[in-house]
C-alpha cells in the first residue's frame, strides 16, 4: 500500500494524448495535496519512446505484443495484475474512449473504488467531478484505500504534465495476457476531408442551435466572407449536415484556431473541452445560461439568424473597403 | 441472437437542476426523468440487429417514474420482452433507483440477465449522471463478460461480434469481440427511429411488463458525495449587445483585432 | 301556324325514321351507362364506404349553385365565361330536345308562339355557344395557360360539341332555307346561314339531301360523343355533379375525418387503393384537369415536388391500372404511397385549403393528403427535423423542446398578475398557443395582447403551465395517436375551468379547438351542443367595437394591407372582422390582388415549419423566380402603391413573414406588425 498517484497513460498510433499530459499535471497537483509520487503507467509494445517526457518520478513500463494496441480485455487484465500487486492510492484514467473502457471493470474485480468525469483535485485532495453535462459539481472525498479516478480535460494545461527530463523507466513483463476476448481487427482512417480543421485558423462552428440542413450555407456564405472553415459540433455531424471530418469534440478533433465563431453551440463538455485551446472563443447563443458563455472570450445573445447577413455584409465591407 | 438491452433513466436537462436540501445530492422533486439518449441509440442498435439476423430483444429498466411508456415504446419498435426491475416497495422504487449509482445498479441487473443468457447486452456508453464510472462496463465485470464501448456500428457472425469503436478525430478501430459480450453504444448505425403515438398505445394492450424483485442495492465502489453545486465559471464571456448591426460591427472589429480579418 | 314538324326532310322510304334514332339513342345510351357503370363500380367495390348522403337538400342545393349556376368556375372571369357559354347552351340544347320529344310523342307543345320562342332561345344559345366554343379554342391552342392539360383528348371533345352544334345550325338552316317560313327571323341565326344557302342557288332537292346528310353527320356524332363520353374528358359531366353531390358538408375542412378503424376493429392506414374511401376515389374520377389547384398552390409555387393536380389524377390513374384487378377480393393491392404517390409529394403540402376552395368539382385534396399521411407517421417516414418536434410535442407538448414549465414565463413582467383560470372564473379563456409563448421575438407582441385585453378591462385568464398544444398542426401532419393525447391534455385542464368562451390569438388553435375539439371528446360524438365556444380575438374585438365597449381615441393613418391567415380565413371564413378592425384604428386598407378566400399561404402550416426545406426550385410550371411562398407574398404586398405596413393575425404568420421581409431585402419598405399592434397603438 503506498501513496503514489498512478497515471495510466493513452497513446494512439505512436500518438500520446493530451488528456495523458492533463492526468499528469493533475497527478501532480494531488500529490502536491495528499504526497506520493507520480508514476506514469505505459502500456504497449517496444513503445518506451513515447516516454520521453512526461512529468513524473518514474514510468512503470508494461511490454507485451498483446499490448500493442489498445483492447480493454488486455489492458484491463495487464492493470488488474499491476494495481493489486502495487495496491497505489489512485490510479488515474482519461475519461475516454481508452480509460472509461477498463476503470470500471478494475473498480468491480478489484473491488477498489471509482470516481468519474473528475475534473481536478483540490488542495486538501477532494475530487471535483463534473455531471449533468457541465451543469452540476460534485466534490468528494478522495476514497480508500486506491482510489480509480476517470479525469476529463479541462482542469489542468497539458503542458503542466509534460517535463524537459525523461524520467526514469522500469520495465515489467506482463503474464495471463491469453485467452482473451477482445481483438483488433484493423483500424479504419477517417474520410478523407478537404480540410484539417485542426490547422486551420478561423473556424466557424455550427450547433443544434442552426435548426436546419439548409442554414449551414448561412455559415459557409460567411466562411467563405472571412476566408474561415466550416466546422460543428455532434448534433450537426450525427444528422449529416457536415461531413465527420468536420467534428469539433471528444470524439471528433481538438482545436486551437485564432478564432472560434460558435453559433448555436450549448458548450456541453464533450464540445468545451474540445475548443479550450482556442485563442479567441466568440459565442453566438440565444440562451444566457449556456455553459459556452462560461469558456468564451466574447458572447451575445443575439438570435444567429438576424446577425448573420448584417455580419457577412460587413466583413465583405471591410474586406473590400 | 439472444440480445439484452439494459436501459436508465437520467434527468431531463431541459428542466432546471437544483441541489436538495442536504447539499450533495440532486433535488428529485423538479427532476423529469428520460430515457437516456444513448441507451435509446442502443434499442435502436438491437431492433436493428434483429432485423438483420433474427433473433429476441428483451429491454431491462429499472423501475422510475415513467419507465411503463419508455419500455412500451421500445416494444413498438420491436423489442420482444420487456423487463422491470422493482425495488423495495416500502421506500418507493422510483426514488430507490433514481438515486442509486452504476455500482448498485450493475450488480441488481446482474442478476436478472445472467438468467437471461443473453449473446450481446447493449447499453448506453455513458449517462449524464454517471459519477462512479459508466454502468455498461461496470455490468459487464458483474457478469464476466468483456466489454468494449464508445461503438457506432455492430455487425454479427457466429459467436463473436465485429464492432466498431469510434476514437477521437474520426478514427475507428474495428474490435472482434467473442461473445457473450457488453457494448456501450455511442451511435446506433442509425438514428432512433420514430413510433407513433397510437403504435405505442396499441402495444400497451397486447404488450406485458414482467416484473422481477431486485435485492437490496450494493452501491459500494460509488464515490461519497461531500457536497453538490452548481458551477460558478471562473471567468464569463464579455457579451456584446445591441442591435444586429452593432453586433456585428463589434464582431467585426474583435476579428480584426484577433488577426483573422 | 308555325309548328315543328318531325323529322322534317327526313325520307321514311326505310321504315320512320324515328325507329333508327331511337334504337341508335337507346344504344348509345345504353354504352353510355354500361361504360360508365364500369367505371363507377370501382369506387365503391375498391373504395372504403362511407356515409355522403345525409343532408339531401342540402346536397341538392350544391348541385343547383355549383353545377348549374357554376359560382366557382365563374370565380375566374374569361374561364368561367368561356365554360358557362357551352354549358348552359348545352343545358338549353338539352331542354329543347326534351321539348321535341314531347311534342313529337305525347303533347304538341311547340305551336305558335311556344315554337317561336323555342326558335329563338335555341337560336340565342346558339351564339353563346359558339363565343363560349371561341374562346375555347382560343384559350387551348393560343393563349396555352400552363395549368391546363393540353392532350388530344380534350382537343377531341371539343371538336366534337363544336360539330354538334354546328351540326344543330346547319341543319336548321337548311331547312329554313328550303321551307323560307314567314317568321324566319325568329331563328335569326338559322335564317343568317339559310341565306348564304339560297344564295349558292341550290335547288330544293339538293339542299334537302345536304340536310339529310347533316343530320345523319349529327346523329352519329352525337352517337360517338354519348358513347365516347365515359372514357373521355367529358366525363366530368356526370363525375363533376356527382362530387359536388356528394362533397364534404361541412365545407371547407375546418375538421378532418378521424382514423377508420376495419371491422376488427384496426385502425386503416391510407396506403393503398383500398384505404381510399368511395368518395375519394370519385375525387380522381371528376377531375376535369383545369389545374386551378395547381395555380392556387403555394407549395406548387415554391417548386416542391407536390402538385395538387397531379396527385388527384394519380390516384385516377392508379384505379385506371390496377382497379378491375383489384375487384378480386383479397388480392394484395400495390402500394400507393411511396410508389405512385411518392413521400416527398404528401410531406410538401402546408394544408393551406386553397385547392380545395378553387376547385369547380369541389374535390377534397387536403383530406386525402392526411389521410396518406398518416400511413408515412405510422410507418416512421418521416425527416428527421419534423421527428424531432414530434418527439418534442409527445414528450413537452410544444414544438421547441421546452418545459411546461417556461410556457408562461412571458407573463411574468405583467401587471397585474394575468389571472390563473385554473384556479378562478373568468369570462375569458384566453388560450395563447405555442408560438406566442415560447417564441422570443413574439414576446413582445404577446405581452403588448395582454396589455390590450387589460386595458379593455376583459376579465381573462390562461391555462399558465397546463395548456399544451392545440394540436391542429400534428393532426395535419397525420400523428392522429398524439393529436388525441394532446387533445386529451387539454380538454382535461378546460374541464376544469369555468369560463364563457375561449379567445386564442392563433387561428390554427383557433380551428381545432372550434371545429375538432367536441368530436374527440367521448361525450358529444352525436351532438354539436358541447361544441367549446371559441373566438379568435379579432372576432372578439370586433364584438367589442361593435356593441361600443370598445373605443380608439386615435387614428393611425398608416397605410396597410392584410393578410388573411388560412386558419382564419378560407378555413373557418372570418375575413370581415379584422377588417372592421384595421378600419376602426384608422388606417386605411389596400388589398393585395390574393385576398380574402384566395389568400396566399405563408408556408408554414401542415408542419412544414417543422420540415426541412428541401432545395427551392423551379420547376418548368411555375413561376421562374426560386422562392419560397412567404417571399411571394412579400413581394406582392411591396407592389402595392403606398403601402408600408404587412398586417397579420396569425404568430406563424408573423414569423414568416418577418423573415421573409428580410431575405428578400424589403425591411425599408414593409413592416411586419400583428393585428393587435394596431389596436394597441390606437388605444
Amino acid at each position: 500500500m503506498s501513496q503514489d498517484i498512478f497515471v495510466v497513460i493513452e497513446h494512439l498510433r505512436g500518438q500520446v494524448a493530451d488528456i495523458s499530459y492533463v492526468m499528469l499535471a493533475a497527478a501532480g497537483e494531488l500529490s502536491k495535496g495528499i504526497g506520493g509520487n507520480v508514476i506514469a503507467v505505459l502500456l504497449g509494445n517496444k513503445a518506451e519512446g513515447l516516454a520521453g517526457n512526461f512529468a513524473a518520478v518514474q514510468v512503470l513500463y508494461l511490454d507485451h505484443p498483446a499490448l500493442a494496441d489498445f483492447t480493454s480485455d488486455a489492458y484491463q487484465k495487464a492493470l488488474a495484475g499491476l494495481i493489486s500487486e502495487k495496491q497505489p492510492r489512485a490510479v488515474l484514467f482519461g475519461n475516454t474512449s481508452i480509460g472509461a473502457d477498463v476503470a470500471s471493470g478494475l473498480s468491480i474485480k478489484l473491488g477498489l473504488p471509482l470516481v468519474s468525469s473528475c475534473r481536478s483535485f483540490g488542495a486538501d485532495g477532494k475530487f471535483v467531478s463534473q455531471i449533468c453535462g457541465g451543469k452540476i459539481m460534485a466534490e468528494g472525498d478522495l476514497p480508500s484505500p486506491t482510489a480509480l479516478v476517470t479525469m476529463v480535460p479541462g482542469g489542468y494545461k497539458p503542458e503542466a504534465g509534460q517535463s524537459a527530463q525523461p524520467p526514469a523507466l522500469t520495465r515489467l513483463e506482463v503474464a495471463g495476457l491469453d485467452a482473451l476476448r477482445v481483438s483488433l481487427a484493423k483500424y479504419i482512417e477517417p474520410e478523407a476531408g478537404d480540410v484539417d480543421i485542426a490547422k486551420e485558423p478561423l473556424l466557424i462552428a455550427v450547433g443544434r442551435g442552426i435548426q436546419q440542413q439548409d442554414n449551414i450555407q448561412l455559415a459557409e456564405d460567411l466562411a467563405q466572407a472571412m476566408g474561415g472553415v466550416v466546422c460543428g459540433s455532434r448534433p450537426v455531424i450525427d444528422q449529416g449536415w457536415l461531413a465527420t471530418s468536420r467534428l469539433v469534440g471528444k470524439s471528433g478533433k481538438h482545436v486551437k484556431p485564432k478564432v472560434y465563431l460558435a453559433m448555436g453551440i450549448s458548450g456541453a463538455p464533450e464540445h468545451a473541452e474540445a475548443i479550450t485551446d482556442s485563442n479567441t472563443i466568440i459565442a453566438i447563443n440565444t440562451d444566457p445560461k449556456a455553459p459556452i458563455f462560461d469558456i468564451a472570450k466574447f458572447g451575445t445573445e443575439i438570435d444567429l439568424f438576424d446577425l448573420i447577413d448584417p455580419l457577412i455584409a460587413k466583413v465583405r465591407a471591410a474586406k473590400g473597403g | 441472437m439472444n440480445i439484452v438491452v439494459l436501459v436508465k433513466l437520467v434527468p431531463d436537462l431541459v428542466e432546471e437542476l437544483n441541489i436538495d436540501p442536504s447539499g450533495a445530492a440532486l433535488d428529485m422533486s423538479w427532476l423529469r426523468l428520460i430515457i437516456n439518449e444513448f441507451d435509446d441509440h442502443a434499442i435502436e442498435q438491437a431492433i436493428l440487429l434483429k432485423e438483420r439476423g433474427g433473433g429476441q430483444v428483451t429491454i431491462v429498466a429499472p423501475e422510475y417514474e415513467g419507465v411503463d411508456e419508455v419500455l412500451f415504446t421500445a416494444a413498438a419498435k420491436g423489442a420482444d420482452r420487456l423487463i422491470k426491475l422493482s425495488g423495495d416497495a416500502s421506500a418507493g422504487s422510483a426514488q430507490v433507483f433514481v438515486a442509486a449509482n452504476n455500482h448498485a445498479l450493475a450488480r441488481a441487473c446482474a442478476a436478472v440477465i445472467k438468467e437471461l443468457q443473453p449473446d450481446l447486452v447493449l447499453t448506453g456508453v455513458q449517462a449524464n449522471n454517471d459519477l462512479d464510472g459508466p454502468l455498461g462496463p461496470t455490468l459487464a465485470e458483474c457478469l464476466g463478460m468483456p466489454y468494449v464501448g464508445y461503438i457506432s456500428g455492430v455487425t454479427v457472425s457466429d459467436g463473436k461480434v465485429t464492432a466498431r469503436k469510434e476514437y477521437p478525430g474520426g478514427l475507428i478501430a474495428e474490435m472482434e469481440v467473442k461473445l457473450p459480450a457488453v457494448l456501450g453504444i455511442q451511435a446506433a448505425e442509425q438514428p432512433p427511429r420514430y413510433v407513433a403515438v397510437s403504435k405505442v398505445r396499441m402495444v400497451m394492450k397486447t404488450a406485458a411488463i414482467e416484473e422481477r424483485a431486485a435485492d437490496a442495492l450494493d452501491p459500494s465502489g460509488g464515490p461519497a458525495v461531500g457536497r453538490m453545486f452548481q458551477p460558478e465559471a471562473a471567468v464569463h464571456a464579455e457579451m456584446i449587445t445591441g442591435s444586429p448591426d452593432e453586433v456585428a460591427d463589434k464582431l467585426v472589429s474583435i476579428f480584426k483585432e484577433a488577426g483573422v480579418l | 301556324m308555325p309548328e315543328r314538324v318531325d323529322f322534317w326532310g327526313i325520307p321514311y322510304t326505310w321504315g320512320s325514321p324515328a325507329i333508327y334514332v331511337y334504337t341508335l339513342m337507346f344504344l348509345a345510351a345504353a354504352i353510355l351507362l354500361v361504360r360508365f357503370y364500369l367505371r363507377a363500380r370501382l369506387w365503391w367495390q375498391v373504395g372504403r364506404p362511407e356515409v355522403r348522403w345525409d343532408k339531401l337538400h342540402v346536397r341538392i342545393g350544391r348541385l343547383i349553385k355549383y353545377a348549374i349556376l357554376q359560382t366557382k368556375i365563374l370565380s375566374q372571369r374569361y374561364p368561367g365565361i368561356m365554360h358557362v357559354c357551352i354549358a348552359w347552351a348545352f343545358f338549353m340544347f338539352f331542354l329543347g330536345t326534351a321539348l321535341a320529344t314531347i311534342d313529337t310523342h305525347f303533347y304538341k307543345i311547340l305551336v305558335g308562339y311556344p315554337f317561336l320562342l323555342q326558335k329563338l332561345v335555341m337560336d340565342t344559345f346558339t351564339v353563346v355557344f359558339f363565343v363560349g366554343a371561341g374562346l375555347a379554342v382560343y384559350r387551348r391552342f393560343i393563349q396555352k395557360p400552363r395549368r391546363l392539360t393540353l392532350s388530344a383528348g380534350f382537343t377531341f371533345s371539343l371538336v366534337m360539341i363544336i360539330l354538334i352544334v354546328l351540326g344543330g345550325l346547319l341543319t336548321e338552316s337548311l331547312r329554313l332555307a328550303v321551307e323560307k317560313p314567314a317568321w324566319a327571323w325568329w331563328s335569326p341565326v338559322g335564317w343568317l346561314v339559310a341565306k348564304i344557302w339560297i344564295a349558292t342557288s341550290a335547288s330544293d332537292a339538293t339542299l334537302t339531301a345536304w340536310h339529310l346528310g347533316v343530320w345523319i353527320a349529327h346523329l352519329l356524332i352525337v352517337v360517338a360523343t354519348l358513347v365516347t363520353l365515359p372514357v373521355g374528358t367529358l366525363l366530368h359531366v356526370l363525375t363533376g355533379p356527382l362530387n359536388q353531390f356528394f362533397s364534404k358538408l361541412d365545407r371547407p375542412t375546418g375538421r378532418l375525418a378521424r382514423l377508420p378503424e376495419n371491422g376488427k376493429g384496426e385502425p386503416i392506414y391510407a396506403s393503398t387503393l383500398r384505404d381510399l374511401t368511395w368518395k375519394q376515389l370519385l375525387d380522381g374520377d371528376a377531375c376535369t384537369e383545369c389545374g386551378r389547384c395547381q395555380d392556387a398552390c403555394p407549395a406548387f409555387a415554391a417548386g416542391t415536388p407536390l402538385n395538387p393536380k397531379q396527385l388527384i389524377l394519380g390516384v385516377r390513374d392508379a384505379l385506371r391500372a390496377d382497379g378491375r384487378a383489384l375487384l378480386v377480393k383479397d388480392l394484395q393491392a400495390p402500394l400507393l404511397v411511396g410508389e405512385k404517390i411518392k413521400d416527398e409529394v404528401l410531406w410538401s403540402c402546408t394544408t393551406c385549403g386553397a385547392c380545395v376552395c378553387e376547385c369547380p368539382v369541389l374535390i377534397e385534396h387536403v383530406d386525402a393528403i392526411v389521410d396518406m399521411r398518416r400511413y408515412l407517421v405510422i410507418e416512421g417516414r418521416m425527416d428527421a427535423e419534423l421527428q424531432g418536434a414530434l418527439e418534442n410535442f409527445g414528450r413537452y407538448g410544444n414544438s421547441f423542446g421546452q418545459s411546461e414549465r417556461m410556457r408562461a414565463r412571458w407573463t411574468q413582467p405583467i401587471q397585474p398578475p394575468i389571472k390563473d383560470a385554473r384556479r378562478e372564473p373568468v369570462e375569458y379563456l384566453w388560450f395563447v398557443g405555442d408560438y406566442a409563448s415560447y417564441s422570443p421575438t413574439l414576446t413582445d407582441v404577446t405581452r403588448m395582447t395582454a396589455e390590450v385585453f387589460q386595458k379593455i378591462g376583459l376579465d381573462f385568464g390562461i391555462l399558465y403551465d397546463a395548456e399544451r398544444n392545440a394540436g391542429n398542426d400534428v393532426r395535419r401532419i397525420g400523428e392522429e395517436g398524439l393529436y388525441e393525447m394532446l387533445v386529451e391534455k387539454n380538454t382535461t385542464a378546460l374541464s376544469k375551468c369555468k369560463y364563457q368562451k375561449i379567445v386564442t390569438t392563433d387561428p390554427h388553435s383557433y380551428n381545432t379547438l372550434k371545429n375538432e375539439y367536441p368530436q374527440t371528446s367521448e361525450v358529444s360524438e352525436t351532438s354539436e351542443v358541447s361544441a367549446l365556444p371559441v373566438l379568435h380575438y379579432t372576432e372578439l374585438l370586433d364584438q367589442l367595437i361593435r356593441s361600443g365597449q370598445l373605443k380608439f381615441s386615435k387614428k393611425l393613418g398608416l397605410k396597410v394591407t392584410y393578410h388573411d391567415p388560412c386558419y382564419l380565413g378560407r378555413y373557418n371564413g372570418v375575413y370581415d372582422a379584422p377588417r372592421r378592425i384595421i378600419q376602426a384604428t384608422g388606417c386605411e386598407l389596400v388589398e393585395m390582388p390574393r385576398h380574402g378566400e384566395r389568400a396566399f399561404c405563408c408556408g408554414a402550416g401542415g408542419g412544414r415549419i417543422w420540415m426541412a426545406e428541401g432545395e427551392i426550385q423551379a420547376s418548368p410550371e411555375s413561376s421562374p423566380r426560386r422562392e419560397r411562398p412567404s417571399e411571394s407574398r412579400i413581394r406582392e404586398a411591396v407592389a402595392l402603391d403606398g403601402v408600408n405596413t404587412f398586417v397579420v393575425a396569425c404568430p406563424k404568420d408573423m414569423t414568416m413573414y418577418r423573415d421573409a421581409v428580410k431575405t428578400t431585402g424589403n425591411e425599408s419598405r414593409l413592416q411586419v406588425k400583428d393585428l393587435i399592434e394596431l389596436v394597441h397603438a390606437a388605444l
